[in-house]
């Protein structure tokens, strides 16, 4: 019995169970080879994420510290402050590109040929004097002392302490001479060579020189651009959520509000920056390269995630608040605003902070509105001409120089690690919040 | 009905409770479950869900060619015996079966046994008619060819044909053969599957509740087409109609809370119970 | 700055207002003893009058900000010499309107000072001072208007709360059609400046032509200054790219997504599915970052080992970049449709014997296939749209080659290249990277409302 349908004539029946118990080892096989490749997958998209990480990391963790180069400069008071009146005018203007330069020859008196006189002074950043400067306007009591003061030394100095310079290749083929070398080990020898934390990087604006570039102007660019977007996006969502959610009749209009949240939340982000340069700059004249229309083209953008969020948030409220708080007589705008948003506002906050997260990383529509220009002052204001951190990070990205590369990679780790703290908060506030009706 | 099984489990919770802290133990079975000439043999059969279980040292057998029905009020465990019956609680994350379940004297819960096959062997018909999201060609297709069952596409059309042809479903779908499965009404997409199950040629058919979404034409058809598959196959079947179950079976076997209560011939479980539960049950009284 | 002083001044006012409004309430009843006579509660007779305060006053100013330099720029121009302006090009226009912006607010200037400049620098000031005052004036003027409108009308009778939540109600209806302004807005601002471009250049050369060298066009008297806007080279390094993107993002997606949802214990997809998602919260610029100095390199040392002609920054470094992106956006989507798929169908294949691969190849995927495409159509949308990337990694020069290893350029590197360096809203150069902006959009809108459309439909379908 159980024979089936379609055997040869003639042929004995064979049982289903047969064919099937001879096909099996071929179909197994065929069954780990399926896994395998989804393990794969797997494992790919994993190593992806690893290796990204490492990269970045490996590249840049030496950019938290700066060789600094340990030096007697005599503040000989007839430099500093001929006058003698201690005036901070006098004391600004005085010469300490000098008294550097004196310092550090004092260590190579052998040195005399001036051309290697200049090589030698190029061993320090052109910033040491001003940040010498900064000091002993600071502290007057300095002049007419000798300090031992570490003192900046150049990023090509830096990359050699720090190994990024192969000290074995032919000399032609790096970027630091023989004698360099030489002396370098000389002040590495006495002590006098140190690395030490980074606090220019987070303390300066940008710079054309690597070793007196820090990410401060940036990340006040990103703060005010933040801030703005945050405040003009977060209730201008809400509203729109809470309209089309709960008031909205269901009509043509609104549908089509709802497919253009909808769409645009997927146009790519360079079209914002079309439209911020062609309505924000070019009919309203709002100001380029300030945090004020960085703020307006993000708020464009973000706010699809945020009216989407807030709509998910509202209908995870249950009807029976709703009606509730109509039974004892509120109005429909007191329910709205005395209980379900109350209820609601976690998740609306967890999907802006994500948004937030996403305005914070983008960078191609900034481009466009002159986020690019090169912006050395930390900004104090919302109309003040600034750059972003991401786009701080494009524009080292392009910078010939080692020491850039090692500074890219850190302002990426700051970036990367603002994105998780505000992701980790997003996270935690959902969990806090997560009630089940 | 759920009120219904509200009042039951009022009625009977201290009980069975005390049995769920007892573990194994279980109530003695009315009546003689064993079967002439078994296909399939289960003796003791403890089904857990995690920490609960939901079937308590069930034995029963299935013999060749003919129809069990098994009945019984909602949750008393009987779909959860069928889908142990081809390894089908597999799927279910921390199912666990206890005892002994044997096809053709053979161990299915064996470590070594491989479920694939087994399904092969014992095919099952669910609830809601699930035809793929495949031509009505390719539903009845897909087993043969996942197995290798034939050797060219002749042979298939002939298999695919025959099949549809047991299931009583040839003469409506023959012109419109690549059109989607999922386009037939409720009737015909269950005796679609049917089609798609007895096209692998298994050895016994579970049929978990295969008409409670048809209508009752459909209902009629599909008892029909049961009674006919007899003659092939054995055929064991979950239903919540016991007029169904009058209908179609020879035997018929009565689940209550997990327990096995009474087995016996259809005719002489439905004129003469022999268990109060069961005679509670078939007189109407609750379920 | 004035404007937040003035900002913070309105909202004082508006607080002022709200206190005036509840006491006029009160004492329009005879005192807090008869306060049931009112219809509403005081507060709302307070926020119906900061409200009229406010938002009157608030939408002049934002008027007044949003065209004062428009007019005050034009009045200048308008009182410029003749001569100083004639045969100039706008743009150089522009720029003598930029000096003199920048003399009047004591920035450096680029070109010598003339007397005209200087004079048309200090009636700019002196205008720009006067429009500043006045705004002051006029919206402080409008604020107590308001209030004292108010005022007037706050009595027993008035229905202060229906007022006020109908005021919220408009305020929420005009949010919420941000949205289309925002479609509105950018279809109209990059299909106009389109136009204009497409006055110069002509659709049918931009579409099909095959060469593309805008940079040639900066001045009308230069050598070869017409330009090429051919723009098949960036249409084809774009889809390159988005290919090369896809066929790295697609089988490590869905594979991943499969296995995740089928096959992987749940603590592995516990740990693997967010670890993946990573990938898509990591700034693209970040992404560009490694593709410019990372795998580039990598690529083309091997092409080296090789014997391979490999370009610094080739098509192949973008797309693959790309792809690693793209990766968890193929795989959340796809591991949704893959979890709507329902368990019956699975209980249909393994009750006829099929194992866990033939059930996920041949009933799973299948049944998901509608959901895929969806998803993957919103991943090409994606990787047409990026841009960082390929800006960093894919390079300027507009080959039109069908070899990965050389370097491409696409339609948004253009964008960005035309736009960001020394701008002149005339020249054709500037003009085109709207027109390309414009293809962009529509390419993507429809791409984007296709998939939207295939997976609502798709959900629906086992909702």
């Amino acid at each position: 019995m159980n024979n089936l349908a379609a055997t040869a004539p003639g042929a004995p029946p064979r049982r289903t169970i047969d064919i099937v118990n001879e096909s099996l080892k071929r179909r197994y096989a065929r069954e780990r080879r399926f896994r395998l490749m989804g393990a794969i997958a797997v494992g790919l998209g994993l190593a992806f994420v690893v290796l990204l990480f490492a990269d970045i990391v490996s590249k840049g963790y030496t950019a938290f510290q700066q060789t600094y180069i340990r030096l007697p400069v005599t503040l000989t008071a007839s430099i500093v402050d001929p006058a003698g009146t201690r005036d901070i005018e006098s004391i600004s203007g005085a010469n300490y590109n000098q008294l550097i330069k004196d310092a550090l020859r004092q260590q190579f008196p052998e040195v005399t040929d001036r051309r290697e006189l200049r090589r030698l002074s190029s061993m320090l950043s052109v910033g040491a004097p001003q940040l010498l400067r900064e000091r002993v306007m600071e502290d007057s009591s300095l002049i007419g002392t000798t300090q031992e003061i570490w003192v900046l030394a150049d990023d090509d100095i830096d990359m050699l302490v720090k190994g990024n310079i192969d000290r074995e290749a032919a000399q032609g083929d790096r970027r630091v001479t023989d004698e360099v070398i030489g002396w370098v080990g000389q002040l590495e020898q006495q002590g006098r060579i140190e690395k030490r934390f980074n606090t220019i990087f987070f303390t300066h604006g940008t710079s054309r020189e690597p070793e007196l570039a820090g990410i401060a102007g940036a990340l006040m660019g990103s703060l005010y651009t933040l801030t703005l977007t945050f405040l003009l996006s977060f209730p201008i969502g809400v509203g729109a959520a809470l309209y089309l959610e709960e008031f909205a009749p269901k009509n043509r209009w609104t549908d089509l509000i709802e497919v253009n949240v909808n769409n645009l939340a997927a146009v790519p982000s360079i079209v914002f920056g079309l439209l911020g340069l062609a309505v924000f700059i070019g009919f309203f004249g709002v100001p380029r390269s300030t945090p004020l229309v960085a703020a307006l083209v993000m708020t464009i953008m973000t706010l699809p995630t945020i009216i989407i969020a807030s709509r998910v948030a509202l209908k995870s409220v249950p009807p029976s608040i709703r009606e509730a708080a109509l039974g004892v007589g509120a109005s429909a705008l007191q329910t709205q605003f005395h209980h379900v948003l109350p209820l609601a506002l976690p998740g609306m906050l967890t999907g802006a902070i994500i948004g937030m997260a996403r305005a914070l990383g983008e960078t191609a529509p900034l481009l466009m509105i002159g986020m690019i220009a090169f912006i050395v002052d930390v900004p104090s204001g919302f109309t003040d001409s600034a750059t972003v951190l991401p786009v701080q990070i494009f524009l080292w990205a392009d910078s010939p120089e080692r020491g850039f590369v090692e500074r890219t990679s850190a302002a990426i780790m700051v970036l990367l690690a603002f994105l998780f703290l505000m992701n980790f908060v997003a996270v935690m506030l959902r969990r806090k919040f997560e009630r089940r009706w | 009905m759920n009120t219904m099984v509200e009042a039951i489990d009022k009625a009977t919770g201290a009980m069975s409770s005390a049995e769920l802290a007892g573990g194994q133990h279980s109530r003695a079975t009315v009546g003689d479950f064993t079967a002439v000439d078994p296909r399939m043999v289960c003796r003791n059969v403890d089904v857990w869900y995690g920490s609960k279980q939901a079937i308590h040292g069930v034995s029963l057998d299935i013999g060749k060619n003919e129809v069990v029905s098994m009945i019984g009020p909602s949750g008393c465990g009987k779909s959860t015996f069928l889908r142990s019956l081809n390894r089908m609680n597999d799927t279910i994350v921390g199912c666990r079966v206890t005892g002994s379940i044997q096809l053709d004297g053979q161990e299915i819960y064996d470590k070594g046994l491989d479920p694939v096959p087994l399904r092969a062997r014992v095919g099952m018909v669910f609830q809601k008619p699930n035809p793929f999201p495949k031509s009505i060609y390719e539903n009845v297709a897909y087993g043969p060819r996942i197995h290798g069952l034939t050797n060219n596409k002749a042979e298939l059309d002939e298999l695919v044909e025959d099949s549809l042809q047991k299931a009583g479903l040839w003469n409506e779908v023959k012109d419109r053969l690549d059109q989607p499965g999922t386009g037939l009404s409720g009737g015909q997409q269950q005796r679609l599957c049917i089609a798609r199950t007895i096209a692998v040629s298994p050895e016994v058919i579970l049929m978990d509740e295969p008409c409670s979404a048809l209508d009752p034409i459909a209902t009629a058809i599909v008892e029909e087409l049961i009674d006919e598959l007899r003659q092939n196959f054995s055929i064991a079947i979950v239903t919540h109609s016991m007029q169904q179950a009058a209908r179609v079976s020879q035997r018929t076997a009565y689940f209550h809370l997990g327990d096995l209560i009474e087995v016996g011939e259809t005719n002489h479980i439905f004129t003469n119970p022999q268990h109060k539960l069961t005679e509670d049950y078939i007189t109407g009284r609750f379920g | 700055m004035y404007a937040w002083i003035l900002i913070l001044t309105l909202l004082a006012v508006m607080a002022v207002a709200y206190q005036l409004g509840i006491k006029r309430a009160i004492s329009s009843v005879g005192g807090l003893t008869q306060i049931n006579a009112l219809h509403s509660l005081p507060s709302y007779y307070g926020l119906y009058a900061a409200l009229w305060a406010g938002i009157p006053a608030l939408l002049l100013m934002g008027l007044w900000i949003g065209f004062q330099d428009q007019i005050v720029t034009s009045l200048v121009t308008a009182n410029l010499s003749p001569d100083m302006l004639e045969g100039q090009s706008s743009g150089r226009i522009d720029l003598i309107l930029n000096d003199i912006k920048n003399l009047a607010t004591g920035n450096i200037v680029s070109a010598t000072v003339t007397p005209e400049v200087q004079a048309a620098a200090d009636q700019y000031a002196r205008l720009e001072r006067i429009a500043t005052w006045s705004m002051w004036l006029a919206v402080l003027a409008v604020a107590l208007g308001g209030m004292a409108y108010a005022w007037r009308r706050t009595g027993p009778q008035m229905r202060a709360r229906n007022r006020v939540e109908s005021i919220f109600l408009a305020i929420m209806i005009v949010f919420s059609s941000i949205a289309i302004l925002t479609t509105l807005g950018i279809v109209l601002s990059v299909l106009f400046e389109s136009l204009r471009f497409f006055d110069m250049v002509s659709p049918v050369e931009f579409f099909l032509g095959t060469n593309w060298s805008p940079q040639i066009a900066l001045r009308a008297d230069q050598v070869g200054a017409t330009g090429a806007f051919g723009a098949i080279p960036l249409f084809t390094g774009t889809l390159m790219v988005s290919l090369i993107a896809m066929l790295v993002a697609v089988p490590i997606g869905l594979m991943s997504a499969i296995y995740l949802s089928e096959y992987a214990p749940r603590n592995v997809r516990a740990v693997a599915k967010p670890v993946i998602e990573i990938l898509a919260g990591i700034p693209t610029v970040v992404y560009g970052f490694f593709a410019a100095l990372t795998v580039a390199p990598a690529i083309r040392d091997l092409g080296a080992l090789l014997g391979l002609e490999v370009a610094s920054e080739s098509a192949l470094a973008a797309g693959l970049v790309m792809g690693i992106m793209i990766i968890p956006f193929v795989s959340s989507l796809s591991d949704d449709v893959i979890n709507a798929v329902p368990q019956s169908m699975r209980d249909g294949s393994y009750a006829l014997g099929a194992t866990q691969s033939e059930t996920i190849r041949r009933v799973i995927v299948p049944a998901a296939l509608p959901g895929i495409v969806g998803g993957i159509l919103l991943a090409v949308s994606r990787a047409i749209g990026e841009t960082m990337i390929v800006v960093m990694a894919a390079g300027m020069a507009a080959n039109l080659t069908a070899n990965p290893l050389e370097s491409v350029t696409t339609v948004t590197v253009q964008i960005v290249t035309l736009l960001t360096g020394d701008q002149e809203f005339d020249s054709a150069k500037t003009l085109a990277a709207f027109a390309l902006g414009l293809t962009l959009f529509l390419v993507t809108l429809s791409l984007n409302i296709v998939a939207l459309s295939i997976v609502r439909k798709y959900r629906e379908q086992y909702e």
